[in-house]
Parts: structure tokens; C-alpha cells; sequence
């Protein structure tokens, strides 16, 4: 125990360093990954057929192959076509896009789960197009998206992980780092393990819950709310 | 596409399709492991004994909400350290195994849970057996419900099996990357990589919509 100690008094400023890596890519790749899936869910229920095949084709991609491997292809091989992206953004942008498609299923999912009479009040109060998804639609189906977006988020903190591979200077770089020094590897992995739990147990699911609390709340559909 | 060099592509093809037989075996030895393990952890959460459920739940959550890559260090790094030297594959099957464990038991816990209170007064009543309950009664209508969660499962062991690359399991990410540290061509090998898991995920998925539905009413459920 008292090793321990000596450990993360010697350690625990690099596992810090890492730790602040690892919650920047989660929260760009976290906005990337809402923005793509928004636009991509909306897309896949377009009326026309190919702004529905460019979705699908994106998603099925994405979801088809691993993150490990579109994170290599966006970091090794992009820059064959003159798209040079430096690692901690090539690292972040494979995570957002990957976990992107997955978001994208989720919100058509939440979309089609409005209720169809929904849609006929709005177009019966003449609401235009634009009006009745932001003000009519999204609203409601957001509520059913929030409780899947916080599994997705937890997913992605866990996919961040994987820029380490490509040298982003994140906890799991950095406890490979001191692995590799001090080859105490029970107290390297272990802590960095621990630290990824917290993030998720304490960050992640804590914020979504008071999110969907709020949002139940403005929707007012919580008693007294 | 400038720059894709056709011969180079079929002189490395062989070796890839090689190395995607290790990759449909990792899945297969890791799914098999998460399919047993996972029973496990999902009945370790019904006992009656409130320690254990309580421990099982805490340790499926672990292993649910931190990065696979890492478990797969841990794992790897850690046997040798207490006296067990693992070999990679042996390493990774175990890391990949649990994490899937860790996410089946919960597709399993929505199955168990799924099953009307009255299923098992009625058990208790006719007598049955604990074993005889959970085999012939419980777990058959347990297992519709449970179905879609373990196809997807499996074609996600599947696209995680790269990240076994990293303690150097010659799967597939780990041939491409030797081909490309020793030829300095990246383009096709990832490329290639990405194509066959494609054309393995998209019918997989496909065949297993079409498996749910047999079973489903296999399994008289519609």
C-alpha cells in the first residue's frame, strides 16, 4: 500500500496530464460525434433517395469497420491525399466520426418514435418545415435519445482511448509510458483504469441523468415541474 | 485512386485473407468465452446473497465503462507480474472474453427480467428443481428477447478484435501493419483491411436480422 503511495506521489502528475488529454478528445469528439449524428439522422429520413444513400453509406461504413482501423486510415493514409491532420486532431475527429454513426441510429430511432399525430398538428397549425423539427419534433425526441446518448458518450471516453496508439498524449499513453519505465504494471494499468471509471461513474452518468431531469422538466413532463 | 497499386494489392491480399482467419478465430474463441462468463455474471446478480450480487454488479460495471485496449494491457502485463506469463492470444481471449462477458450479462439480465413473475410461482408450484426451472422453463422465453443483443454483441467482438493487435495477435490490423512497416505502404493495406471488415460486418449483420426472425418464431414467440 505504502508502495502504492510512493507510486502516485511520483506518477500522479502524469496520470493528471493524461487525464486532462483524454476529457479534451472526449468533449470535441463528444461535440463532433452530436453534430454528425444530428445531421446524418435527419438525412436518413430524407424523402429523397440520395441524400438517404449518403447517410447510409456514412453509417454503414462507420459502423461496419472498427475505430482502431478508421483511426489509422484518418491518421496513415488521409495524408496520401494531402490531408495532413496533426494527431490530437486526426485523433479526436476518427472517435467523433465513428461514434457519429452510431448517434445517427439513435436520433432517427428518437425521431420515428414521435408520435405521427405530432407531426399532423404541426402541419395543420401551417408551422413551416423547419419549424416543426426544431420546435415540434426534436424537442420531444431528444427526451427519448437522452438515456442511449449517455451510453454512447461512455463508449466514446472508452474510444478515446485508442489515440494512445498514435501517440495523442492521453492516460493511456501515459500509463504505457510509465509501464514502460518502471514496468510496475499492475499500478500503471490499475490506476489509468480507475481513472477512466471515475470519468464515466462520476462525469458521464451523473451529467446525463441531471440532463434528462432537465429536460423532463422543460418539457414539463415531471409533476409541479 | 492515384497512387493504388494493383499488383501490390494482390501480392498482399493472400497474406490479409490469412490473417482474417485469425481474426474470425479471435471472435469466435472470445464470443464463446463472453457467452459462458456472461450466464455467470448475469446469475451472480440473482442470487440471494447480497454480497455477491452487489460485488458481480460492481465488476461487470468496471469492465463495461473502461477502455478495452487497456484491459487488454492490464491483462497481458499484469499475469507475469503475479507469476502467470500469458501468451498473447492467450492474454487477449481472456481481456476481450470478459468485456464481452461484461456486456452480455446484461443482455441476459434483460432477458431473465423479461420473464413474468408467474413463470416462476409456477415452477415452485409443479416443484421443479432450481436447474430444471432456469433450463426448461426460465431461459427459453428469457432467450427471444435476448437475441438481438447477442447478434449485435457478436459482430462487435468482431470489429474489437484490432485492438489485440496491440500486445501482437497476427490478426488482421496487425498483418496490415506489418505490411506497411515493411513495404512503407499504408494505403492499401488499411484500406483492404477496412474493405474485408466491411465485407464481413454487413452480410453478418444481415444473415443474423434474418436468424432473429427464424428463431423468433422457432421459438413460437410470433
Amino acid at each position: 500500500m505504502e508502495r502504492y503511495l510512493d507510486f502516485l506521489v511520483e506518477y500522479g502528475p502524469r496520470f493528471v496530464d493524461g487525464t486532462i488529454v483524454t476529457v479534451q478528445q472526449t468533449v470535441l469528439a463528444a461535440l463532433l460525434a452530436v453534430a454528425i449524428a444530428l445531421v446524418m439522422g435527419l438525412m436518413k429520413l430524407s424523402k429523397l433517395f440520395l441524400v438517404r444513400s449518403v447517410a447510409t453509406t456514412y453509417i454503414e461504413i462507420f459502423r461496419g469497420t472498427s475505430l482502431l482501423i478508421q483511426l489509422f486510415w484518418i491518421f496513415f493514409v488521409l495524408p496520401l491525399f494531402g490531408i495532413t491532420l496533426e494527431k490530437f486532431t486526426a485523433g479526436f475527429i476518427a472517435v467523433g466520426m465513428n461514434l457519429g454513426a452510431y448517434g445517427a441510429e439513435v436520433v432517427r430511432g428518437a425521431i420515428i418514435s414521435v408520435p405521427r399525430g405530432q407531426y399532423e398538428v404541426a402541419i395543420a397549425l401551417n408551422l413551416s418545415p423547419y419549424k416543426r423539427m426544431t420546435r415540434i419534433i426534436l424537442p420531444q425526441a431528444l427526451i427519448a435519445m437522452l438515456p442511449p446518448w449517455g451510453n454512447l458518450f461512455i463508449e466514446l471516453l472508452k474510444g478515446t482511448a485508442l489515440v494512445a496508439l498514435i501517440s495523442v498524449t492521453d492516460l493511456m499513453f501515459e500509463a504505457r509510458q510509465i509501464n514502460g519505465t518502471t514496468f510496475l504494471s499492475a499500478e500503471a494499468f490499475g490506476t489509468a483504469l480507475i481513472i477512466y471509471y471515475l470519468l464515466a461513474r462520476l462525469l458521464i452518468s451523473p451529467s446525463m441523468l441531471a440532463l434528462e431531469r432537465v429536460m423532463a422538466r422543460k418539457m414539463g413532463r415531471t409533476p409541479g415541474g | 485512386m492515384f497512387d493504388w497499386k494493383w499488383d501490390f494489392t494482390f501480392e498482399i491480399l493472400p497474406r490479409l485473407l490469412l490473417a482474417t482467419t485469425n481474426t474470425l478465430l479471435a471472435a469466435g474463441i472470445g464470443y464463446t468465452i463472453a457467452l459462458v462468463v456472461g450466464l455467470a455474471f448475469a446469475l451472480g446478480q440473482r442470487t440471494s446473497i447480497t454480497l455477491l450480487t452487489v460485488a458481480v454488479r460492481e465488476c461487470v460495471e468496471f469492465i463495461r465503462s473502461t477502455p478495452l485496449v487497456l484491459q487488454i494491457f492490464f491483462v497481458f502485463y499484469v499475469g507475469p507480474q503475479v507469476g502467470v506469463t500469458l501468451a498473447p492470444w492467450t492474454a487477449g481471449m481472456i481481456a476481450i472474453g470478459l468485456h464481452y462477458a461484461s456486456y452480455l450479462s446484461e443482455v441476459y439480465r434483460a432477458g431473465l427480467d423479461s420473464v413474468p413473475k408467474g413463470q416462476w410461482e409456477a415452477c415452485k408450484a409443479l416443484n421443479l428443481s432450481m436447474g430444471r426451472s432456469y433450463f426448461r422453463i426460465i431461459i427459453p422465453q428469457a432467450l427471444p428477447p435476448a437475441i438481438p443483443g447477442m447478434g449485435n454483441y457478436l459482430v462487435g467482438i468482431f470489429k474489437d478484435t484490432p485492438m489485440l493487435s496491440v500486445i501482437g495477435v497476427a490478426e488482421l490490423l496487425h498483418t496490415a501493419n506489418a505490411v506497411g512497416s515493411e513495404t512503407y505502404r499504408f494505403l492499401e493495406p488499411y484500406t483492404l483491411v477496412g474493405i474485408l471488415f466491411l465485407a464481413i460486418s454487413l452480410p453478418a449483420a444481415f444473415g443474423l436480422r434474418r436468424f432473429e426472425t427464424w428463431a423468433r418464431r422457432a421459438l413460437g414467440v410470433d
